[in-house]
Parts: C-alpha cells; structure tokens; sequence
C-alpha cells in the first residue's frame, strides 16, 4: 500500500499527502458522477441527473477560476478584482464557436449567428471565421485572456503598481470591457450576449452524455490545473513566487526581477481562467458582458476568502461551497438569501481569518491554548 | 400490547400515504421566475407580488381543474446564468406544470433553451423586440406592433414629421428602432427628417438607426442640444427607448433646455406608472407612453382589479413585500392575464401537460382583463388593444388615444417596403 502511494506520488511529482487525496477524491468524483447518470434511470436513488451533473460542471468551472485568482492573490501577493474579464474573454472565445456551430438551426435559418442577422450583416467578420476550427476556440480561449494579461501586466508591474492601485485598476480594466462588449457594434452579441447553442464537437449539446463529458472535462481541467499550483509551490518558482507575497523588495534586492515573475504569473493565471471559462459557457449556456461586471470578480475573491486565501484547497472548497449556497438558498429562501449569504460573509471574515481551510489549525491552536494555557498561537493573518 | 402498536404504527404509515397522495393530488405547481435582487428586483418584484395575487384570487375560486395552484418562487437574481439554472430546476426538481417569468430579453434568452430542452411552458409578460418565437414560450408581451409602430401612427396623425430616434445601446432598442425606420420610410417619411444617425455596413445598407448611449448614461446635454436644433421646425417628436434610470438625466436635460411637450413630444416605451414610482415624473408631465394597459382605464374590470390587489396587499404575509402606494402596470396585468390563459387553455385541453396546454393557446383563447379583451394567437402572442396615454404629475397617464384588436406580430424587420 505505501509503495503504490510513494509511487502515484512520485509520477505526480507531489510532496504532500493532502494533495492525493483531494486529486484521488476529484478522480473518483468524475467517474462516480457520470456514471450514476449513465447507468441508473431517473427515480433510482443513485440516479445523478443531467441537470445535477450540469450545475456540479459549473461549480468546478468556478473552483477553477478560484484558483486563478488565489494563485495571484494568495500565492503572490496581487488581488485582481478583474478576474472574471479573463474567464468572460475565455467564455467568449468558445462561445463564438458555439455560435457558428448554431448553423441553420437559428430564428432566421441563415449560416450567421441571430444577432447579426438581425443587425444587418451579410457576411460573417473576418475575425469570426477561425472561430469554425474547435482548437483554434479552445487556444484562442487561453491566450487571448493571456495577451490581455501580458500587455496589461507589463504596462502595471513595469510601472511598481502595487497593493490596492493594481487592485483598482484591474476593476477598472474590467468595468471598461465589460462596456465596450455591451455595444452591439462590436460584433459579440451586446447585452444578449451568445445563448442557445446546439452543437458541441458534433455532438448535441442538449443530450445528457454531453453533459456527462462536459463534466468529466471539468473535472481534468480542476485535475491539472491543481496539480499545476500544486507542483509549482513544490518548486523554487513557487518560493520566490510566495517571497514576492511576502517583500517583494528584498526579493528584487536580491538580485531576481519581481516583474517577470509577476508578469509571467499573470498570464498563467488569466490563462487557466480563460479555459475555465470555455468549459463554463456550453454547462450555462450563455455568456454575456455582464460576467465580466465588477461584482463578479469581488464574488471571486469573496470565494477564495471564505475558502482560505494562499492554501491549495481553500478556493476549490470556497467556489464550491458558497456557490452551492447560493443555488440553494435562490430557491429555498427567495425573499432572504442574500442576507443569508451576506452573514455567512460577515462571520468568515470576522471569526475565520484563514478560511474554512484554516478552521481546523484554529481550533486546534484555542484548543491547546485552553488546556496548557500557552500563549496563543498566531494565526498568520491575511 | 407490541401487536397492537405495529398495526397501530402501519396504519398511521398508510393513512399518512393516503393523505399525502390526496394532499398532492389536489396542487399543481407552477414557477415564477423573477429577479428578487440585484439590478432588476426594483421592477421584477411587482410581477413576483401580482402573480401570488392572481394565483391566491385562481385558488380561493376552485383552482385549475380542481386543482390548487402551489407557487414554486426562485430568485434570479439579475444574474443571468443563474436565471438558466433555476429554469431546469423549476422544471428537472419542481417539476412544474408552467412558468411564469423573467423580464431583460437576455434572462429569456438565457432560458429559452432549457424549456425548449425539458419541454417547459414559460409566459413571458414585459414589452420585447420581437424577432423570437419559441415552441415552448408564450408572449404575452407586447410586441413592436403593439407599442412602437401605434405610438408612430398616433403621432403622424397628430401631423408629426421628423422623428428622433434614441435609446439605450442593447438589442430590445436596436431592433425597435431599425424596424420603426422602415416603417417611417415606408408611410413617406424622408432619411433626413430621421434623426439621430445611421450607421451603414460596408454595402451601405442601413444596420442602426438612431441615437444609443450605454446602459445608466448620465450626460445627454450634446444629445439635447442635437434634439433642440432638430426639432426647432416644430414638426418633430422623439422616440425614446432609453432603458431605466437614465431616463430621469435625459428627462431634466430636455425640460432644463426649454422645449417643451408641446415643441417636441417625446414617447417612451419603457417608463410605466410602476417605474414612476422611484421616478420624478415632473419632468415628463405631458409627454406621452404607450401600453396596452394603463392603471387609469375607467373600466369595472380595471377598478375590480386595483381594489383587490390592494387588499390582497394589505392581508398578505409575503416577507419584505411593499404594501404602501403601490401601482398597477402593464407587464403586472400581462402576468396576470398570462395566469388566467393558462388556467383557460388548461381547462380547454384537459391536461396539465404543457404540449396540450400550448396547443390549447393557439387554438386562439380569449380573457377579458383589467386592460380590456386579448385573445391568444397561434404565434404565441396576444391580439390586444393598444392605448396612448400623456403623462401626469402623479406618475398616471391620462389616456388619449386607444387602438382595439391590434395583431402581435413578432416578425416585423423587412416587412415595410416604401
């Protein structure tokens, strides 16, 4: 037994325990799941239904993005309030694949997307028509997020813009685009956004083994892309990366250059939150500007913080669990939810510094505080 | 003794299997699918309040076919994705029979495809563009044909010659507006009495006509300037589309100006008396609205109407809800009128499944409502009749103009030749 986990561990280049077992957990889910709604009919007790595995796809896209931000925010030290710009850009990218694929089957039976039609085109934009080939999507849903980062990145960090400014900015940036894809001149649907769609790699989207694959994608997207932070901090990336977090000038006195750490940081970061975003738009069907609204990348960074900001697990079980929250307490509690949801805020960052992830180490240090009387132990605050 | 207590236990067991059978047997549920927050709550919230009125009113009368009608409420939040999601769990966990929801054109666009997926039933009641007409959605809305194309006839009538177009830029304006420049070239109008711009392809082929600012727009002082020289022949009026609060920087521009209602009239088709409620209408007294239902109309129906919601108010226990000052509208009756079609095309189908009940409602079915008789067509839309109203101090309208039996056509783009 132990030379099998000594073995997955050294294949998966992984340190730490907990990281097996949280990738274990994920691997069993993304079998478990859809096979419960391949295999039982809809009544059994262990039927998943589309719509479960559906909603559970979204919830990954989110612990996805999460990560993202708490690879910035926790590992690095730079809290991006933008950070749903990079997985609207990524939804987008797929989405106008989405789009074409539509086909004939629109309001209007023409090869254009509605919007157009509606809007006059004839011809289909030249900037759309790469947009046939699903790789071409695929790729352009990582780097067009991580060109965006590149060049706002290096105009930042080049600049030292730090702390609450780069904050700032980041909104803004956000707030700009969120405007400029709300006009309906610029060829991406306006306010409507894209919604609809019919056909995923030639598969009907409204099948429930679409959505079975489209979960399992999911679940290898949230594999790899927690394996990757994982393994970086294993690395010496990964300690300068958390020196920078923690004095970014001695890290620069000491010879590295800060600015394409950071820099190269970011464009990891608004790339694995671009793909999060592809998978995201066919499980919710639609994507429109107001993802990329400023509240949207607050909610991420309220996710990461009731998780627990700079741990590895923090922003999976804060994107989960507050957005199961929320799906729960929209139906359960219409008139009251968000006051609800607001509460549970109040508290974490009141009486949880660390998260739900730092809970345990909390408890544990009130625990022997108690029984030995030792002074407290410092819980390192945020 | 221990006999005695299984029995006991088993036939507890079935009379409380019995009674929940029976209990079930009695309801269907139906959803409502509005935003209780965020952007869209300070409208939304009204057509949540008067459809539990309508089901309350349904219910204390028999029901559907017997049946009591239980209210499933989910919030969507103003949050788009989120609208999607709550649709299929209405219909994948709630399982009910129709729904009755949503406002923004992109919350239904958001929705459309899961009731076309699971075979819902969704009526939807606020004032759209059009150009959409899906087997598993029924539009109790009005259509363009119902507002825009009778408030431009109305001012033709009234010997109008330049009209200015302005809006907010999303697609319910883009569309209204390219279609109402059809159909003004089309009646004689010229190109140069349409104001606020056009934008052409590469081709020259027309793609937006009129005047767009984004969404909350604050400064119209150089779009009023434009309007002010453009109206100054004294033959021109202004067609706004512009969506929600900015109504009120425009409106105080335009008064600020100094043209008045009598210079230049301007017709809006997103403001009703329930928007006038966080409002000012001082600045718009006398310029005109255009609905298929007004709060003013002197009719029994209309009065019975208004009386009981406000007594349906003042009893009701809904958490949070306003009881005070509160207005009736016109998506507020398409709801209302949306539940009682239904209830109708249930009672004619026999069946609670929503293909019957659809199939029923094109059948074409009539309901006399607040806001006078509509008829259900076989496109999923309502025949109704269409009233103009000018705009008075106390957020009212006072009706100038009423069009019977006007056709809710969904498809109008390209259909005015000149």
């Amino acid at each position: 037994m132990e030379s099998v986990l000594s073995r997955i561990r050294g294949w998966l280049l992984l340190k730490d325990n907990s990281d097996l077992g949280f990738l274990a957990l994920l691997f069993g889910v993304m079998i478990a799941l859809p096979l419960g709604n391949a295999l039982f009919p809809d009544g059994s007790a262990l039927h998943v239904s589309s719509f479960a595995l559906g909603v559970w796809g979204k919830y990954l896209c989110y612990a996805i993005l999460a990560i993202s931000l708490n690879m910035l925010w926790g590992y690095t030290g730079l809290l991006c309030l933008g950070q749903c710009l990079f997985f609207a850009l990524g939804g987008y990218a797929f989405g106008m694949y989405l789009m074409l694929m539509i086909g004939e089957l629109g309001s209007y039976g023409s090869k254009l997307p509605d919007f157009m039609v509606f809007l006059g085109y004839e011809k289909l934009p030249a900037h759309w028509k790469p947009f046939y080939s699903p790789t071409f999507a695929i790729l352009a849903a990582a780097w067009v997020p991580g060109l965006v980062a590149l060049i706002f990145g290096i105009l930042a960090f080049r600049s030292r813009i730090k702390g609450v400014y780069f904050a700032i900015l980041t909104q803004a940036l956000t707030y700009a685009a969120a405007l400029l894809f709300f006009r309906n001149d610029f060829t991406f649907g306006g306010n409507n956004g894209f919604t609809d769609f019919r056909f995923i790699l030639g598969a009907d989207i409204r099948i429930d083994s679409t959505s079975r694959w489209l979960f399992i994608a999911s679940c290898l997207l949230l594999f790899a892309v927690y394996w990757l932070v994982a393994r970086i901090l294993e690395t010496k990336f990964g300690k300068i990366q958390q020196a920078i977090r923690d004095s970014e000038n001695r890290v620069r006195f000491s010879g590295y250059s800060t600015t394409h750490f950071k820099v190269f940081i970011f464009v990891v970061s608004a790339m694995i939150a671009g793909l999060a975003g592809a998978l995201y738009v066919p499980q919710a069907g639609i994507i429109n500007p107001s993802e990329m609204w400023p509240a949207k990348g607050l909610d991420i960074v309220v996710w990461v913080a009731v998780g627990g900001r700079g741990t590895k697990l923090g922003p999976v079980i804060g994107a989960i669990l507050v957005n199961l929250l929320k799906s729960w307490a929209t139906r359960a509690y219409p008139e009251s939810w968000l006051i609800i949801l607001g509460m549970v805020f109040v508290l974490v960052v009141l009486f949880m510094p660390n998260g739900i992830v730092g809970l345990w180490a909390q408890i544990k240090a009130r625990w022997s505080k108690g029984r030995l009387s030792k002074p407290e132990t410092t819980v390192a605050s945020t | 003794m221990k006999k005695y207590f299984k029995t006991g236990l088993a036939a507890i067991a079935v009379a409380a299997v019995f009674a929940s059978t029976a209990f079930s047997a009695e309801k269907v549920k139906v959803g409502v699918l509005h935003s209780l927050s965020g952007t869209m709550a300070i409208s939304e919230t009204s057509l949540r309040d008067v459809l539990l009125f309508t089901f309350d009113e349904i219910n204390a009368a028999g029901g559907v076919m017997g049946k009591m009608i239980e209210p499933v409420v989910v919030d969507g939040a103003s949050d788009w994705p989120l609208f999607a999601e709550k649709a299929e769990q209405l219909l994948v966990k709630d399982k009910v029979a129709a729904t009755f929801g949503c406002w923004t054109s992109v919350s239904r666009k958001s929705v459309l495809p899961v009731y076309e997926k699971h075979n819902g039933l969704l009526f939807y009641p606020v004032q759209y563009e059009g150009e959409e007409m899906s087997p598993n959605i029924f539009y109790t809305a009005e259509a363009v044909g119902q507002q825009a194309i009778p408030a431009v006839d109305f001012l033709l009538n009234e010997g109008m010659k330049k009209f200015y177009l302005i809006g907010t830029d999303y697609v319910y304006p883009q569309t209204t507006n390219l279609v109402l420049f059809e159909y003004l070239l089309s009646k004689g109008v010229s190109v140069e009495d349409i104001g606020g711009g056009l934008r052409k392809d590469n081709a020259g082929k027309v793609i937006s006509a009129g005047n767009y600012t984004p969404f909350g727009h604050s400064d119209f002082q150089q779009i009023v300037a434009d309007i002010k020289k453009f109206s100054a022949s004294g033959d021109a009026c202004v067609i706004n589309t512009i969506n929600g609060d900015a109504n009120v920087p425009f409106f105080k521009e335009f008064a600020a100006s100094g043209i008045t209602s009598e210079d230049c009239p301007v017709v809006s088709f997103s403001l009703s008396e329930d928007e006038f409620r966080s409002l000012p209408a001082k600045d718009l007294v006398g310029h005109l609205g255009c609905w298929t239902y007004f709060m003013s109309i002197d009719t029994l129906a209309n009065k019975k109407f208004i009386t009981n919601f406000n007594s349906w108010l003042a009893k009701t226990k809904v958490p949070g809800i306003i009881k005070k000052d509160r207005v009736t509208c016109s998506p507020m009756v398409l709801s209302y009128n949306g539940v009682y079609l239904w209830k109708a095309a249930v009672e004619k189908a026999k069946s609670f499944e929503p293909e019957k009940v659809m199939k029923a409602l094109e059948s074409g079915i009539s309901f006399d409502g607040p806001g006078g008789k509509v008829t259900t067509q076989k496109n999923h839309h309502l025949t109704k009749t269409v009233y103009i109203g000018e705009t008075l101090e106390t957020g009212q309208f006072a009706i100038v103009e009423t069009m019977k039996d006007v056709f809710g056509e969904p498809f109008l783009k390209g259909t005015f030749k000149k």
